[in-house]
């Protein structure tokens, strides 16, 4: 049950972003997403605090640039999305490079652009400075259920497994001439589905028999004490206390 | 379907969030009885599945493809407690560690794509089982919830978007076009959902959670030819009642709280105010929820407007409390009878 399966998320280093207790950061991100959302959009100024903010924080954690940016591609669908709102949204038009677009539209698209993307690159150097089974950890000392922890932890182990599983299906159905190209080949894919499930639940049961055999009785226990100093609280109060504060201006000068 | 940060206004997140604490919180006692110790593992397990399953892409027409959502797929398999669960848990991974979906709208998601796709899908599914209670019914009825359950998901975000939305689109417009893209999306998801649960009952049709009940009792055939019984793990279901009828009208309330506020709060002037979207509208028209009083559906005048969506909101929270109320006692009920009869 080892964890380091998750180099893609997580980019090990000695900072003081990495080395801060993982609750502190949770409730640092939480925070400062909640400030983020609160920015009135017409405030153009304070989301370039924002923005500017966390680029100090990834820095600090000597997080690369196109790291970064390599994983911001989650985001696509969203934008996409954003783009087609000044065309489709109501209200007073405005010409633009010969197009008829919706200034509320317009303000709309702005608005999610620059509010999802100061969260995504958030939780991005969020993931890329905590390991998953510390955040999850964090997350319990946080008073999270340990039951969804736990599950949450199982989840992160066997994610990989899993997946893997799924890729050796499918290299197996493509190494036999499958191609799925539309709905009528829906039934191998759904066979590969059931038993991925069948597989799944089967190793699920080995799991809590092996559990069971080295004394588990429902509660795992906590080897790691992930207590955090007051100096640690002041550390991750930065970045949602300063955000803040470019919020609060920009709410006062509205 | 991932809503991201900035989508809905602050206020809505939050309420949204409380919803998804409470559901959260209840199906997690609930899936302890269901699990007992077993939980942690089992559940980890199948949310890694449901992951899993998400990647796998199935084309819808020429050049897209879509995805599993998974909720209804799980409910069936597991259980609809333990399917919240390991939904919500993917959701939170992928909100957490893969900068998918925003912070702040973990509890849109999880309320949408974890509670309501099981909620709808399993209440769904008894439905048709309960009508026709035969094994071989059981990948229809997987059909059925699936199908259900992905338009009601995004029926569910068009009332949110209705009460805290932050983009200017009219809310006809969102419903049908949401509408009408998860009808596509639900009938790929509810054949792939019903194929999958076919294949995992003709191999582990134990492992059904949807299934119980309704496989065929052992038969021992000793070497005499003589033939006895064994007794079924679960005894046939008694006292049908109210139960179906409950849940049934909570789904049908629904449905009809999304296209009657619709109707109620549509006024005149919404249809000369929308002309600058006619080619959106025409569009529209092809989808099968894009009928008239969808398209070319407007909110305007303040008054109204506020009156309306106070009215929405209230509805929103009573019909979600109602109809996840109904299905959990329902389940809850039924679940106690079998222990009961055992005992």
């Amino acid at each position: 049950m080892g964890g380091g399966h998750h180099h893609r998320l997580f980019r090990h280093g000695d900072t003081a972003v990495h080395r801060l207790p993982p609750q502190c950061k949770l409730v640092a991100v939480a925070a400062f997403a909640v400030v983020v959302v609160a920015t009135p959009r017409e405030a153009f100024w304070a989301f370039a605090v924002h923005a500017a903010l966390l680029a100090a924080v990834a820095a600090a954690a000597r997080v690369p640039a196109g790291f970064v940016l390599r994983r911001m591609a989650v985001e696509v669908p969203f934008v996409l999305f954003a783009v087609a709102l000044p065309v489709i949204g109501l209200g007073e038009r405005v010409q633009v490079l010969g197009l008829s677009l919706s200034v509320a539209g317009l303000w709309a698209a702005w608005n999610i652009l620059a509010k999802a993307t100061l969260g995504v690159v958030a939780s991005i150097l969020l993931a890329a400075t905590t390991e998953p089974r510390m955040l999850l950890l964090g997350a319990q000392r946080l008073r999270l259920p340990s039951l969804l922890v736990q599950i949450a932890m199982f989840m992160l182990r066997y994610m990989d497994v899993i997946l893997d599983e799924a890729r050796r299906m499918r290299v197996a159905r493509e190494s036999r001439g499958f191609a799925a190209r539309d709905l009528r080949q829906a039934p191998v894919l759904a066979r590969s589905a059931g038993a991925l499930f069948i597989r799944s639940y089967e190793r699920g049961e080995r799991v809590h028999l092996a559990m069971l055999s080295r004394g588990y009785t429902g509660e795992m226990p906590v080897i790691h004490d992930l207590r955090a100093t007051a100096r640690d609280w002041r550390t991750a109060a930065v970045l949602p206390a300063a955000a803040l504060a470019a919020a609060a201006l920009s709410w006062s000068l509205l | 379907m991932h809503v991201p940060d900035g989508f809905f206004d602050a206020a809505v997140s939050l309420a949204a969030g409380g919803v998804a604490a409470a559901g959260v919180a209840v199906c997690l006692r609930n899936a302890r009885r269901e699990l007992d110790d077993r939980t942690a593992p089992m559940a980890g397990l199948v949310a890694a599945f449901v992951f899993a399953v998400q990647m796998l892409n199935f084309p819808v027409a020429a050049g897209t493809s879509g995805h599993l959502l998974g909720g209804t797929l799980a409910a069936v398999l597991v259980g609809p407690y333990t399917a919240v669960l390991c939904v919500a848990v993917v959701l939170l991974v992928q909100g957490f560690f893969f900068a998918d979906g925003g912070l702040t709208a973990l509890g849109v998601n999880i309320t949408l794509m974890a509670i309501v796709t099981a909620a709808v899908g399993w209440a769904v599914f008894r439905l048709v089982l309960r009508v026709v209670p035969r094994r071989s019914a059981v990948p229809m009825a997987a059909f059925a919830g699936a199908v259900v359950s992905v338009p009601a998901a995004a029926l569910a975000f068009t009332l949110l978007f209705w009460i805290g939305g932050t983009a200017p689109i009219d809310v006809g417009a969102v419903a049908a076009a949401m509408g009408g893209v998860h009808v596509l999306i639900g009938i790929g998801e509810g054949l792939i959902t019903a194929l999958t649960v076919s294949s995992v009952l003709a191999v582990r049709p134990d492992l059904v959670h949807g299934a119980r009940g309704l496989t065929a009792p052992l038969v021992l055939r000793t070497a005499g030819g003589e033939t006895a019984v064994a007794a079924t793990e679960e005894p046939a279901r008694k006292k049908a009642g109210l139960r179906p009828l409950l849940a049934g009208g909570a789904l049908v309330a629904l449905v009809l709280a999304g296209f009657v506020s619709f109707y109620a709060s549509s006024s005149p002037d919404g249809l000369e105010k929308v002309a600058g979207d006619k080619g959106l509208n025409a569009q529209e028209r092809d989808h099968p929820l894009g009928g008239s009083p969808f398209a070319d559906y407007g909110v305007k005048g303040v008054g109204n407007e506020r009156l309306a969506v106070g009215l929405a909101g209230v509805a929103g929270v009573a019909i979600t409390v109602a109809a996840g109320g109904a299905i959990f006692t329902a389940v809850r009920r039924r679940s106690r009878d079998g222990e009961q009869a055992k005992a």
